[in-house]
């Protein structure tokens, strides 16, 4: 190791590891001190839990929440809602586990604190939609975030997570994660019984649309650095449906959410002409996908699909039209607070361009494709399902665990649970830590082993880049081009270029097909190689260098699973141009990947699905 | 965000790879920190602030336009006290045959349904294209 040789090395035992401390892992740590009260709980968090993950800077909504006691919803209403809005392609098993415990999350929150605002005639939640209540939930984090602090054992903040450890007395059993601070650069090994991964989705890896100073406003945090993804990837835990990344319709530049503003606030869409446009894509949609158009709510992406179509013919830009809506007082407040609560950018857009939507109707975009598991679509790890009724071929375990022994998730991380969102991202936490305490429990007295050889050699890896700009550094005088090493933007910069033109990002109008997946895997395999010679400054850009490696890794499953699905299932989120149609003759079925570390070679097969057939 | 050794004042070390999210503008004890629009996209002279009160339970909202309009906001952030969540450990202990029941902390009393946590009968699920 050399010129780092005395880097201190601090050693945290537990029982129960919660790797990532948003949503999830919040609800993951308060439930796994619930029912394991002597258990050793631990949350470790790449920033501070206060305020870390996609909630950081608030919600205005909770888009999950069924009202049961008010018999709104029950939990099979939401499952079909999220099958038909994925294009029939859900785990209805765990979605129907979610939520059928979603509420109790929900009342909690209320308890403890955070704002719920009410209908003044019925005295319960105020509904925005069908599934969502309004909140003023510009501290729904840190609320969460007190629940989850009192009920762990210790809380690390500041520490990046690269790697899970695995035992090397058992076989394919996870043994704990190794990671380092990212301001005193200590390495920390972390041995655990059970570890929740519950880290974030993947932001940035496709190119976004503002490249400049900009490039930060994505619309999913620029935190979300795929190691919800990278973690289980690489100790071989299956992943699934991670072709179905999302695209999403927002209001230009600033990527505001429209959900309150079509749900509450009733506004709509129209394109350059003043002229509704969605009715004149019915038939060429319906030739793609069959009578799934005809479904209601029409899904997503198809809703999509009709924005770009109109766009690709000249009739952008598409707008909201707010004018007539924001002359009622209250609902003009509605839709600044809306932003304010949840994302600032918008209105800081807005106030730049002179926009006002009581005068102007917003431009509307589409963004660039991102790859997550908890909003409206559904990639992640493949997980055992609930005990008391999910079928044989998803039940291997125990409740939210993966492929691996005693690695569980929650969240972005878990695949086949779409429309989850805040609220049941933070009960699927919930679920899994139950099922961790149990596992946890029925180990007994059997230990986790791990070498000194196994942390000892994922150190010298952590820690290369650093000594990479060192050695790298003295080629040049000056500037930042250096022959022999890359920096991480470069890095990350050449990722996005690749997944964004040969995985259908943005400048490719979302289309891709095998010789374009076929050019980029070649690509990303030359990427991966170089990433060896990643350099790192300071700890900052080391944090980066990680974030770079697991955006990588979760690239390629990205592009192996495009690949593997010959059928574009999802118009609007992306399209196989090779093979234009929906076909449910050979793609009614999960698609399943498996990476071997050793080889670096992926393995793909399908998975069935399963309904709730009455 | 870091301090500058020098000047001994906060900045932002990457503001490429910053979401807006006004966290730090909002946890700044002296209100010392602001933000402006990026550059890409977002014209000057317009400014969004914020003040967020943790003993009044507000936050507050300045929208200034870059052709001077106005606008202002305030939310409620928090209905109780700062630090009044009761720890689960503080809680009774549940028993040893209710950590094998599919019901979660709290449950059922706390989703105020009739029949107690659903669940769906294992037939119920089938495959096929629906």
């Amino acid at each position: 190791m050399g010129l780092f040789s005395n880097r201190k090395t601090v050693f945290v035992d537990s029982d129960i590891l919660v790797v990532g401390g948003g949503m999830a892992g919040c609800g993951a740590t308060y439930e796994s001190r619930y029912w394991g009260r002597d258990l050793k709980v631990v949350c470790v968090e790449k920033a501070n839990i206060e305020r870390s993950g996609a909630v950081a800077q608030g919600l205005y909504a909770i888009n999950c929440y069924m009202g049961m006691q008010w018999d709104e919803n029950q939990p099979e209403d939401h499952v079909r809602y999220a099958r038909n809005d994925l294009m029939g392609l859900v785990r209805e098993d765990l979605g129907y586990d979610i939520a059928r415990h979603v509420d109790s999350s929900v009342h909690k929150f209320e308890e403890w604190g955070l704002p719920i605002m009410k209908d003044p005639e019925t005295g319960r939640y105020l509904r925005e939609g069908k599934w969502q209540i309004m909140i003023h939930g510009e501290s729904y984090k840190p609320i969460v975030a007190e629940a989850a602090r009192k009920a762990a054992s210790e809380v690390y903040n500041r520490i990046m997570v690269t790697h899970l450890l695995m035992d090397e007395a058992k076989p394919n059993r996870v043994a704990g994660a190794v990671g380092f601070n990212v301001r005193t650069g200590d390495f920390y090994v972390f041995r655990a019984k059970a570890v929740i991964v519950c880290a974030g989705g993947a932001s940035h890896i496709y190119k976004p649309r503002a490249v400049g100073e900009g490039m930060g406003r994505t619309w999913y945090a620029p935190w979300s650095s795929a190691s919800a993804y990278a973690l289980p990837i690489l100790v071989g835990a299956k992943m699934t449906q991670m072709e179905n990344r999302i695209t999403l319709t927002r209001f230009k530049d600033g990527y505001g959410p429209v959900g309150a503003y079509f749900l509450h606030l009733k506004t709509y869409t129209e394109n350059a002409y003043g002229e509704e446009y969605e009715s004149k894509w019915y038939d060429h949609t319906k030739e793609l996908v069959g009578d799934y158009i005809d479904r209601h709510p029409v899904p997503t992406c198809l809703r999509n699909h009709a924005f770009l179509e109109e766009t690709k013919a000249g009739r952008g830009p598409i707008r909201m039209v707010t004018k007539e809506a924001f002359q009622d007082p209250h609902k003009e407040q509605v839709g600044w607070e809306n932003f304010l609560g949840m994302t600032i950018g918008q209105a800081i857009v807005w106030a730049s361009q002179n926009i006002d939507p009581k005068h102007v109707n917003p431009e509307l975009t589409t963004s660039e494709p991102y790859v997550m598991g908890s909003h409206a679509t559904c990639s992640g790890a493949w997980a055992s399902g609930p005990s008391d009724y999910a079928p044989s071929d998803y039940q291997w375990g125990y409740n939210r665990m993966m492929t691996v022994d005693g690695l569980f998730g929650a969240g972005d991380t878990i695949g086949g649970t779409a429309h989850k969102f805040s609220s049941g991202s933070y009960t699927e936490g919930r679920i899994a830590a139950k099922a961790a305490v149990n596992y946890v429990n029925d180990m007994k007295n059997d230990k986790f082993q791990v070498s000194e050889k196994q942390y000892q050699d994922l150190k010298k890896t952590i820690f290369q880049p650093l000594e990479n700009y060192q050695v790298g550094r003295n080629e040049i005088v000056a500037g930042t081009v250096s022959p022999s090493y890359l920096l991480p933007l470069s890095g990350l910069q050449r990722l996005e270029k690749i997944m964004d033109e040969y995985c259908g990002g943005i400048s490719a109008n979302y289309i891709t097909n095998e010789p374009m997946l076929t050019r980029g895997l070649e690509l990303l395999d030359m990427l991966k190689e170089d990433l060896d010679h990643l350099a790192a400054e300071d700890l900052h850009q080391l944090q980066r260098a990680w974030e770079l490696q697991h955006r990588v890794l979760a690239s390629e499953s990205v592009t192996h699973h495009t690949m593997f699905r010959t059928e574009t299932r999802w118009p609007g989120y992306y399209y196989r141009a090779d093979h234009p149609k929906l076909d449910d003759t050979d793609w009614h079925c999960f698609t399943l990947s498996h990476y071997d570390q050793e080889s670096g070679e992926w393995t793909m097969e399908k998975a069935p699905v399963y309904h709730i057939v009455d | 965000m870091h301090i500058d050794e020098t000047t001994r004042r906060a900045y932002n070390i990457e503001p490429n790879m910053c979401w807006e999210c006004y966290s730090c503008v909002k946890a700044c004890p002296q209100n010392a920190i602001d933000a402006r629009g990026y550059a890409d996209f977002a014209p000057l002279g317009h400014s969004v602030r914020v003040l967020r009160e943790e003993e009044k339970g507000t936050i507050s909202w300045k929208i200034k336009f870059r052709d001077g309009r106005e606008k202002n906001f305030v939310s409620p952030i928090r209905t109780t006290k700062w630090g009044s969540i009761q720890s689960p450990a503080e809680l009774p202990v549940p028993s040893a045959e209710d950590i094998h029941s599919q019901e979660l902390a709290h449950e059922p009393e706390v989703l105020n349904v009739p029949g107690g946590l659903p669940a769906l009968r294992a037939d119920q699920l089938k495959q096929g294209v629906v």
